[in-house]
C-alpha cells in the first residue's frame, strides 16, 4: 500500500528455464558441500547473501537522546521491505547468548541511508534491558546483527483518514515516526500529543517541532516529571474533537490500557489502534501451568518438578533421553514464559516468538509456560 | 557395591556415603563456576574454530583442483584432513553434545547441527548422548565397552570369536565412520533379533542416504570438478586419504578415552538409585584423559579431557582445559585415580588390552600386564577431618 512496501525475493523456485538450470547447479554445489549448505561457506565472505537467515549489517548509530539511540541497518538480500509503523525483530548476541526484541522501524523513505535499502530502529535503553542496554552502549558499527522480516498491524489504512490523533509515550514514538516520516505530505490533520519525562528525553525532538512549526503537524508535548502523567480526562481540555479523530497511541502497557477503557466507554473502540512494544512479562514463579501449545492442552507443574515428569504423568508422549540433563534428548522450544533449571536455580524467559530450547528434564515451570509440543 | 568390588584393590572402598555426596558437591561447584564464567568469549572461540575449518576446507580443496601438482596435492591432502579432524572432533562432536545451545544460535545448535561423517546425527546422538554418557563403563549397557565386537574388559565373558579381536580393531579403525554408523544404527541387535523392524527400517534409510550423500560429495562431485585440470583421480586420492586419516585419529582418541589399563568398569546392578555424586565417581574413575600439546587438545576435540568431558559433557569443550587442575585436585583428595598419559602411551595401552583381552582370562593374565598403579591414598577425605568438619560422620 504505502510507498516502501516493494517486494525483491528473487524467484528461487521459478520451475521453467532459467530456473531449472540454476536449480540443477544449486543441486550440485548443495551435493559438493554436503552436509552443510553452500551458504555456510558464502557466510564466511558475505553474511547478508543468505536466505534462509535474514542478517543485517549495522551501517551507522546515532544519537537521538542520552539513552537513545538510531541504529541504521542494511539488511540482507531476502529483506522483503515494510509498512511503514512496522516492526521487525532483531536479534543480537548478549554475553555469547542471541537475544531477540522487537523494534518499530522509525526510516522514513527519503531521510538518512534509506534512499539505499536500508532501514533505522530506535531503541532506548531500558533499565535491567539486556538487548536495549546492549543495542545503545556495545552494538558498532559494521556489526552484523540478525533480522527478521517486517511485521506488525499498526500501519495507516488504505484510505487515509482525513483526521488523526497520534497518542504517544516515551519510545512509543518510533512506529508513529515511521509513519509520519513516510505519510505526512498526504495527511492533512495530525495532532500528536507526546508524553516523556523532560524536554530533553523527547526522542526525535527537533524534526517532531520542527513539523509542528511548519504547520504539519499540531504537537502537544507533555513532561510528565512537571505535568503528571496523561489522563484520560484530560482529553476533551487537550484534543477537544479526539472523538472524531482515527487514533494511533503506542507507549507503557498501563497508559494503552487507559486509553482502551476510555476509547470502548465512549463506544469509540474502532477508531482506537494501539501498538504494544512488549507484553508485561510476568515475573517468574515457583510452578506454573505448562501449556503445550501443539496439543493445546495444560499441565499443572509444580516448582520442584521436572516439566518432562510432569507432561509423562499427564499422559504427554513427551521426548526424553538421559532424564538428567546430559544428553539433550528431551529439549523443546519455550515460546514464551519462565522455566527454572533445577540444577543451577537459574530462569530461562522467553519472550512470545523466542522459542528458546530448553530442557525439560531439568527445567520446571517458573509461572505459566508455553511450549511447543 | 560394582564390578569393582571384585578386583583386589577396590578403588572406591575408603569413601563413605558422605564423602561420595561431598564429592558430588564439590563437582557441581566447579560446574557452576565455569556456568557463570561462561559468555561472549567461548562464543566467539567456537565461531573461530568453525570459520577457521571451513576456511581450511575450501582452500584444501580449492588447492585438490589443481593436485596434479604435486605441492596441491601434498598441502591439499593435509589441510583437508585437518579440517575433517577438526569438524567431527572440536566441532561436530561438542556442538551435538549440546555444548553450545546456551547461544541459542540455530546454526550451532544440537538439533540442527549435521557433521562430516557416516553417520547421521540424531542416531549419534541417540547412542552417544543418550546410552554412552548415561551409561558410561556400566557392563551390558553402555555398548561403547568394545563396540559390541570387542573383549575390553576381564568381566566380559570370553568367546573364542574374540580371538580375532586385534584384527576387528585395526579394521575398525580404517572405516571407523562407517563402524560408528553401524553401531549407532544398532545392526548387531537387529541380526539377533532384538531390534525393532520398523525403527530400524526407518533409521537405515537415513543411514543410506547420508553415506550416499557423504561418498557422492568425496568421491564423485569434488573429483568430477577436478577432471578439468587432469586432478580427478589425485582428488579421490586425496579424499580417500583425508578420511582414513580422519577414521584412524578418531578411532585412536576414542580408544584412550575408556579402553586404556586404569579405567574401571561397573555391573548394571552397581548403578541402581545411583546419586549425582555416585554418578560423578563412575564417570571419573571410568575415564581417562591424554596429556599433551594444546594442538593435541584441540585436535581431539578436547576429548583429551576424557575425564572431565564424562563429568560435565554439556559445559563448552575450550572449558575442559580450565577445570582440569581443579578436578584433580578433587581427585588427589578423596584418593581417586585421575587416569593419564602421553597420547602414544594411551593407544599403546588400550591396544595392549585389546590384544591381551582377546584371549581367555586365564592366558591374559600371563601375558605381562603394565605395571600395578599404586594405590592412590587420599590426601584430605571429609570424612577423615576432625570432628568438627561433619558431624553426621557415623
Amino acid at each position: 500500500m504505502t510507498a516502501s512496501a516493494h517486494t525483491r525475493t528473487p524467484s528461487r523456485e521459478a520451475p521453467s528455464g532459467r530456473g531449472t538450470w540454476r536449480t540443477h547447479a544449486f543441486r550440485l554445489v548443495k551435493a559438493a558441500t554436503t552436509p552443510l549448505l553452500p551458504e555456510d561457506y558464502v557466510d564466511l565472505f558475505d553474511p547478508l547473501r543468505t536466505t534462509s537467515q535474514l542478517r543485517g549489517r549495522v551501517v551507522s548509530i546515532s544519537h537521538e537522546t542520552a539513552d537513545a539511540v538510531t541504529v541504521t541497518i542494511r539488511p540482507g538480500r531476502s529483506w522483503r521491505g515494510h509498512r511503514p509503523g512496522q516492526y521487525t525483530r532483531i536479534g543480537v548476541d548478549v554475553d555469547g547468548v542471541r537475544l531477540w526484541r522487537a523494534y518499530s522501524i522509525t526510516s522514513g523513505p527519503t531521510s538518512g541511508h534509506d534512499t539505499d535499502g536500508c532501514i533505522a530502529i530506535t531503541v532506548k535503553a531500558i533499565s535491567g534491558g539486556a538487548v536495549s542496554t546492549h543495542l545503545v552502549e556495545s552494538l558498532r558499527t559494521g556489526q552484523v546483527v540478525q533480522l527478521e522480516q517486517a511485521d506488525g498491524e499498526f500501519v495507516l489504512p488504505e484510505a487515509l483518514p482525513s483526521k488523526m490523533l497520534l497518542l504517544t509515550g516515551g519510545s512509543g514514538i518510533t512506529p508513529v515516526m515511521g509513519i509520519l516520516r513516510h505519510t505526512i505530505n498526504r495527511l492533512d490533520d495530525v495532532v500528536l500529543l507526546h508524553s516523556a519525562p523532560r524536554p530533553e528525553d523527547v526522542i526525535f525532538a527537533a524534526e517532531l517541532r520542527t513539523l509542528a512549526a511548519n504547520g504539519r503537524i499540531s504537537l502537544q508535548e507533555r513532561h510528565t516529571d512537571v505535568h503528571g502523567m496523561l489522563d484520560t480526562a484530560e482529553l476533551d481540555e487537550l484534543v477537544p474533537d479526539w472523538r472524531e479523530r482515527e487514533t494511533f497511541a503506542c507507549g507503557p502497557a498501563g497508559m494503552l490500557e487507559a486509553l482502551e477503557t476510555h476509547w470502548e466507554t465512549a463506544d469509540l473502540a474502532d477508531l482506537l489502534h494501539t501498538e504494544r512494544f512488549r507484553p508485561a512479562l510476568a515475573e517468574p514463579g515457583n510452578g506454573g501451568t505448562v501449556h503445550f501449545t501443539g496439543l493445546d492442552r495444560d499441565v499443572e507443574c509444580d516448582g520442584a518438578q521436572p516439566i518432562l515428569d510432569a507432561g509423562e504423568e499427564a499422559g504427554v508422549l513427551m521426548p526424553s533421553g538421559c532424564r538428567m540433563g546430559i544428553c539433550f534428548g528431551c529439549v523443546l522450544p519455550l515460546r514464551e514464559g519462565s522455566v527454572r533449571d533445577l540444577r543451577t536455580g537459574e530462569t530461562t524467559t522467553a519472550s512470545p516468538g523466542d522459542g528458546v530450547l530448553v530442557q525439560t528434564c531439568i527445567s520446571a515451570a517458573a509461572g505459566r509456560c508455553d511450549i511447543d509440543l | 557395591m560394582t564390578a569393582l568390588q571384585k578386583k583386589e584393590h577396590n578403588p572406591v572402598a575408603h569413601l563413605t556415603r558422605d564423602d561420595i555426596e561431598a564429592l558430588g558437591k564439590e563437582l557441581d561447584a566447579v560446574r557452576a563456576d565455569v556456568l557463570e564464567a561462561r559468555g561472549a568469549s567461548d562464543a566467539a572461540y567456537i565461531r573461530k574454530v568453525i570459520k577457521t575449518q571451513r576456511g581450511l576446507e575450501m582452500g584444501s580443496r580449492a588447492l585438490l583442483l589443481g593436485s596434479r601438482w604435486k605441492s596441491a596435492f601434498v598441502i591439499g591432502t593435509i589441510g583437508l584432513t585437518v579440517s575433517k579432524v577438526l569438524e567431527n572432533m572440536e566441532i561436530g562432536h561438542n556442538v551435538m553434545h549440546g555444548q553450545w545451545d546456551w547461544m541459542r544460535d540455530s546454526k550451532i545448535h544440537s538439533t540442527t547441527w549435521e557433521w562430516d561423517n557416516a553417520s547421521p546425527a540424531d542416531l549419534w546422538k541417540h547412542s552417544h548422548n543418550e546410552l554412552h554418557h548415561t551409561y558410561t563403563n556400566v557392563l551390558g549397557r553402555d555398548n561403547d565397552l568394545g563396540y559390541g565386537i570387542m573383549r575390553v574388559d576381564e568381566d566380559q565373558p570370553w568367546t573364542p570369536f574374540y580371538l580375532g579381536q586385534p584384527v576387528w580393531n585395526f579394521v575398525n579403525a580404517c572405516f571407523f565412520e562407517y563402524g560408528i554408523a553401524a553401531y549407532d544404527l544398532e545392526l548387531g541387535k537387529y541380526f539377533i533379533g532384538r531390534k525393532d523392524k520398523a525403527v530400524f527400517k526407518r533409521d537405515a534409510k537415513k543411514v543410506v542416504n547420508k553415506i550416499r550423500a557423504q561418498v557422492t560429495k568425496d568421491y564423485v562431485v569434488h573429483p568430477a570438478l577436478a577432471l578439468l585440470t587432469g586432478s580427478a583421480r589425485r582428488t579421490l586420492i586425496a579424499n580417500y586419504t583425508a578420511n582414513l586419516g580422519r577414521n584412524l585419529w578418531t578411532h585412536s582418541v576414542i580408544m584412550c578415552g575408556h579402553f586404556p589399563e586404569g579405567v574401571e568398569t561397573f555391573t548394571k546392578t552397581s548403578i541402581k538409585g545411583e546419586t549425582r555424586g555416585d554418578w560423578y565417581l563412575r564417570q571419573m574413575i571410568g575415564s581417562a584423559n591424554i596429556h599433551g600439546s594444546k594442538a593435541m587438545h584441540i585436535a581431539t576435540g578436547n576429548l583429551s579431557f576424557q575425564i572431565e568431558h564424562h563429568l560435565f559433557p554439556d559445559l563448552p569443550s575450550n572449558r575442559y582445559s580450565e577445570i582440569a587442575p581443579k578436578v584433580r585436585d578433587i581427585c588427589e583428595r578423596y584418593g581417586l585415580q585421575y587416569t593419564s598419559g602421553s597420547l602414544p602411551r594411551q593407544v599403546g595401552s588400550a591396544w595392549m588390552k585389546v590384544i591381551r583381552l582377546s584371549l581367555p582370562n586365564h592366558l591374559a593374565a600371563r601375558l605381562k600386564r603394565q605395571k600395578r598403579r599404586t594405590p592412590v591414598v587420599p590426601t584430605a577425605l571429609p570424612s577423615q577431618q576432625p570432628a568438627s568438619a561433619t558431624p553426621t560422620a557415623a
